[in-house]
């Protein structure tokens, strides 16, 4: 809620000013039953047509005014609900951008996406409803109550025994309802991911003849989505019919008391007709209401999604104070142990080991032994549970993530390339980049070719480069990271869709580069001519040297070279 | 399809629920009678209080009595409209979501496969939101409000429609950005995207605020309209009570109440009516979709066709030509035979019809000519059921359903036993793995999963070796499992596949050399076959293919 209202104080004027001429244009719809009074009591029992043309063009004066407000007022609600939601977006899209990897990681992808778009959408629905319709219905109704009292005083009674009964009637429609409603929409969310996920997995369901089974349960989440619905729709039954009667059960008394008290020469006929005017004007206004209640309800449960999300921490600048970068090391890892949240076992387990700058180390094991979680320390995308990282001599820790991520380049496994040209992606390494800068980094990357398929660096790239093969992307997210002209550059198995002689081509001319060089594989043919080779196996270093050693004492390097038909 | 053939069928649907319906139009007649006669009788309750010491309170309370009845018949009256509208709309798209489910199930995969999922589920997704009591409503609403409500559309459309392109813009930046966090950090390129990110919002900000405000004036400007109505009714009705004072029948004060307190009733569904025919209209396009889903051609029956039984495992293919569009032919006259046991190895580049020969196989795909026989049955004489339960299929992309280990594993055989289970997950060297995971077998894989795509894989094998098929297909399965552990894997694979007829399709060639057969396919045709050895020998394309792979530098 809090962001919510921060989000709105920007628009502190508009969100006053809507309610405000609603309040107006309330005025101007509460007077119409007085001018009617006069028209009746005055125009027609004293016959003097002046008056009641008077009065009727006071009525249409009325209705201009009215209409003249309420533009004005829906004009700021709408700016307000735009503006509003326009600043969470660009505020949820920020806090996004700022979670750490871990946060990212819990959040999810889809959920990310869901909230920038439909529950942002939703509260400004909300909102827009809340300042034009939600706002102008109890306006009206205690307007309508005091212009009752001021028409006479025991009547007005009638209505302050009225409005706390309604109020707690939709009150407790309300509570009844939320729930309700919350539970189907879990119930539609178990239906679409069935949905989904058979679409999907169509071959396979077919293949193991799970159709009638997939069926049945999609039966039964029908079944309970169609009982929840049933459920909700019948506490929402009630609520029109009890307020209907409660109303005119009031107008009975009104009309009651109206008569004692005309009888007894206190009030007039035309009042009588005005205060009963003044209940049918809540009756539609209370109608109105339910009708807003479920929206503002989804709206603010979409609200409490945003704010779960914004009140998340964004990853700190860095976490320890400044330390001098020193030594001649460029990476050390001192007995490192990390472990991922909710991932039962640590990932990686004290790894120690240091690399010299300009070194090639290369990091070998197979599926889920650990190779990308430890590089991904690196560059502080996740945090060491123990033990410390560190960078030309500093605790990564205690540098400043922007400043740590430009000396460290990472081209990652999944190849990511983005909507836009080859040249717009190029320049995510340094925007300073000059056309020398991007050509040479494009050679070193064997992209040439990619290039010039393209017509070009200015040649269109498709949302996600779905317009390039798997190793079009890889070559070119290496040239991405080269063009940063990084100190240590982290290739996370980004040759596997390479063949053999470009990997081969790919790695001489990154040799002649000078910078640190981290090359992950699960081919011994990638590593073998780094300086260095750390095995990993579940997490653990399971040998540390060179090809040539590794293959003298350390076995698990030995067999998975055998298996990939290495000669030794 | 058309309007009138879209309502038909809902219509037809609503067919079994005409107790139901009628009970609803009762219920809305007489709440709508209810709430029509009680300003009459407020107006004549009214009507005797004339003044002081003048007032009939015998009167009075027969007038309440009826407005009493009035009331209680009301607000029944309505509480039963919505429970019964509420049956009948709840139950109809329930079935709606079945038949439309039951669709997925039964449709030709071409229909899948040349949809994109989001259409496919997007039909079932709007009809969730649509409000069929709205339309029923809709439908008693007279032409005349049809064309005020059309006209107000049609302005603001363009409106929405320029707000829905800003938008659907901003959501396409958002997606990519988002699915791409991790490297938009690992560049440190999140001040740049801000700014993009800005200005497309405010763009989306002017845009909605066009829109969201035209579309807004709407109601103003017909409770203007309604008020200046009622002034007239006010006009009108006062003056004649003037000029019928003391004529036999004259237009009472009371008289002037009720008429203005109709004129208030009727001009408020012009109120609503945009929206309700806005939502009528939705609600039309959607039903439409979700028909033509319904509608859509299933794939042939085959619930009397005889089952295929235990097969031994002979395949034979017979002058087999297929395509999936009648302009680009693909497999032409294709022939092969496979003896029981043996393992098939099909190689060649991307495109060149290996999946397409597994789609044949499975029958996920009818062919065009020619034949394909299990143990000398032509599986189309057979049911789908029968035939597909004789083979076991690892598929390129993993897929796993959202649900435990133990229930993914056991999808092909959901009554093997736990040592079963554990002794395929070991097999497939997943054991070791899952019982790492929080919950071991127990543990329940999210939509996107935090496994990694080799582990998929494992799972996906060990799901397979569960089943105990006679016959494989293996579609590139291991080339995601790194090669140590694609060795164990196949070493298990090995013993899966004594005594049974395998296809394997991979780009790795290694994983391949022991194959009886290898058929190497380009452009939908086998160009060469034989064993590693022959193809070697003969030095044509698979040569080429195999040095491509081992050119070391």
């Amino acid at each position: 809620m809090k962001h919510f209202l921060s989000s709105l104080k920007t628009y502190k004027k508009e969100a006053v000013l809507a309610p405000l001429f609603k309040l107006f244009e309330a005025c101007m719809e509460l007077v119409v039953p007085l001018v009617v009074a006069h028209i009746v009591d005055v125009g027609i029992a004293g016959a003097d047509r002046t008056h009641i043309v008077c009065g009727v063009l006071l009525l249409v004066a009325f209705g201009a005014a009215g209409l003249a407000f309420a533009l004005t007022a829906q004009y700021f609600a709408a700016k307000a609900a735009v503006g509003t939601s326009a600043s969470l977006r660009s505020r949820l899209f920020s806090k996004l951008q700022s979670l750490s990897y871990e946060d990212i990681d819990t959040v999810g992808t889809a959920r990310m996406v869901t909230l920038m778009t439909s529950d942002v959408n939703q509260v400004q629905a909300g909102l827009n409803l809340t300042l034009r319709l939600f706002l102008r219905s109890p306006i009206i109704v205690f307007g309508a109550a005091v212009m009752a009292f001021f028409v006479d005083v025991y009547a007005g009674l009638v209505f302050l025994a009225l409005i706390p009964l309604l109020t707690i009637v939709i009150a407790l429609v309300m509570a009844a309802t939320a729930p309700l409603y919350r539970k189907v929409q879990e119930k539609v969310d178990g239906v679409q991911l069935s949905v989904r996920e058979n679409l999907q997995g169509v071959r396979i369901i077919r293949a193991f003849c799970r159709e009638e089974e997939e069926l049945e349960i999609f039966d039964s989440r029908n079944q309970a989505l169609r009982a929840a619905q049933k459920k909700a729709g019948r506490v929402s039954a009630v609520t029109n019919p009890l307020t209907f009667a409660f109303v005119n059960v009031a107008v009975i008394l009104l009309v009651l008391v109206g008569g004692m008290r005309v009888n007894a020469g206190n009030l007039g006929q035309g009042d009588v007709i005005a205060l009963y005017n003044y209940v049918s004007i809540i009756l539609v206004e209370l109608v109105k209401l339910a009708n807003y209640v479920f929206t503002v309800a989804k709206a603010l449960s979409s609200g409490r999604r945003i704010s779960a999300v914004l009140d998340m921490e964004g990853e700190p600048s860095r976490y320890l104070p400044p330390e001098e970068e020193k030594g001649e090391e460029a990476i050390s890892f001192e007995h490192v142990t990390f472990t991922y949240r909710d991932g039962g076992a640590p990932a990686l387990t004290d790894i120690d080991f240091s690399v010299k700058r300009g070194e090639t180390v290369g990091i070998l094991g197979g599926t889920g032994s650990g190779k990308s979680t430890l590089v991904h320390l690196i560059p502080r995308f996740y945090r060491a549970g123990t033990g410390t990282v560190r960078v030309n001599g500093a605790n990564v820790d205690a540098l400043e993530s922007d400043k740590l991520r430009r000396t460290v380049a990472v081209v990652p496994q999944k190849t990511l390339i983005f909507q836009g040209t080859i040249r717009s992606n190029l320049l995510w390494g340094n925007e300073g980049a000059s056309e020398e800068d991007l050509r040479a980094a494009v050679g070193i990357a064997q992209a040439e070719d990619v290039v010039g398929a393209k017509g070009g660096l200015d040649g269109e790239i498709a949302q996600e480069g779905k317009n390039l093969s798997g190793g079009q992307r890889q070559r070119l997210s290496i040239a991405r990271a080269l063009v940063r002209h990084p100190e240590i550059l982290i290739l996370d198995d980004s040759s596997s869709a390479l063949d053999y002689a470009t990997d081969a081509r790919l790695r001489a001319a990154l040799g002649k580069l000078g910078c640190t060089t981290f090359i992950v594989s699960q081919r011994t043919a990638s590593v073998r001519h780094a300086d260095k080779i750390v095995v990993l196996e579940e997490g653990r270093i399971a040998g540390i040297g060179t090809h040539a050693e590794l293959l003298k004492n350390c076995p698990l390097y030995r067999e998975i070279d055998a298996s990939q038909g290495g000669q030794a | 399809m058309t309007r009138t053939s879209t309502l038909k069928k809902i219509l037809a649907r609503l067919k079994p629920y005409t107790p139901w319906l009628l009970l609803t139009v009762v219920a809305a007649v007489v709440s709508v009678a209810g709430q029509l006669m009680a300003p009459f009788f407020v107006g004549r309750a009214i009507d005797g209080i004339l003044g002081k010491d003048n007032v009939d309170f015998a009167y009075l309370y027969r007038q309440f009595v009826i407005l009493g009845i009035c009331i209680a018949s009301a607000a029944a009256g309505q509480f039963i409209l919505s429970l019964s509208n509420n049956r009948v709309a709840y139950h109809v798209l329930a079935s709606l979501r079945r038949d439309a489910f039951r669709k997925i199930g039964s449709l030709p995969l071409k229909y899948i496969d040349n949809r994109a999922y989001g259409e496919i589920s997007g039909v079932l997704v709007i009809m969730f939101v649509m409000r069929w009591e709205v339309a029923l409503v809709v439908l008693l609403v007279t032409p005349l409000s049809l064309f005020a409500a059309k006209f107000i559309a049609s302005r603001t459309y363009k409106m929405f429609r320029e707000q829905a392109e800003a938008r659907a813009k901003q959501t396409a930046f958002a997606d990519e950005m988002i699915a791409g966090l991790k490297v938009v950090k690992a560049y440190t390129h999140e001040e740049a995207n801000e700014e993009i990110f800005s200005d497309l919002n405010e763009n989306l900000r002017k845009k909605s605020l066009s829109a969201l405000f035209l579309s807004s004036t709407t109601n103003p400007v017909t409770r203007f309209v309604n008020s200046v109505v009622y002034a007239l009714v006010a006009l009108v009705g006062a003056l004649l009570a003037i000029s019928t004072a003391g004529t036999a029948a004259p237009f009472t004060a009371g008289n002037l109440t009720t008429f203005l307190s109709y004129s208030n009733q009727y001009t408020k569904p012009f109120n609503e009516i945009s929206e309700v025919i806005a939502e009528f209209q939705n609600a039309l396009a959607c039903a439409a979709r979700v028909f033509a889903l319904i509608d859509e051609e299933e794939q042939s029956s085959d619930e009397e066709l005889p089952a295929l039984g235990k097969a031994a495992g002979n395949v034979k293919v017979e002058d087999v030509s297929f395509s999936y569009s009648k302009e680009r032919r693909l497999i032409e006259h294709m022939n092969f035979e496979a003896g029981a046991g043996k393992r098939i190895a099909i190689v060649g580049p991307t495109g060149c019809g290996k999946t397409t020969l597994i789609n044949l196989l499975m029958r996920f795909y009818d062919v065009d000519d020619g034949a394909i026989y299990v143990d000398g049955t032509d599986i189309r004489t057979v049911s789908r059921k029968s035939l597909r339960e004789n083979f076991g299929m690892v598929l390129q992309e993993t897929w796993l359903k959202t649900a435990t280990v133990r229930e993914n594993l056991c999808m092909g055989d959901p009554s093997a036993s736990e040592e079963e289970m554990i002794a395929a997950a070991r097999a497939a060297h997943a054991h070791g793995f899952i019982l790492r995971l929080p919950q071991g077998y127990d543990t329940v894989l999210g939509e996107e999963g935090s496994l990694s795509e080799g582990q998929k894989q494992l799972l996906c094998i060990a799901r397979v070796m569960l089943c105990h098929p006679t016959m494989l297909i293996l579609d590139e399965a291991t080339s995601n499992i790194d090669t140590r552990t694609e060795r164990l894997v196949q070493d298990a694979f090995a013993k899966l596949m004594e005594g049974k007829t395998s296809f394997v399709v991979a780009h790795r060639l290694s994983t391949i050399e022991n194959a009886d057969l290898i058929l190497v396919m380009k452009d939908g045709n086998i160009i060469e076959r034989g064993t590693h050895g022959e193809l070697l020998a003969h030095g044509g394309f698979y040569r080429s293919l195999y040095e491509a792979q081992f050119d070391r530098t």
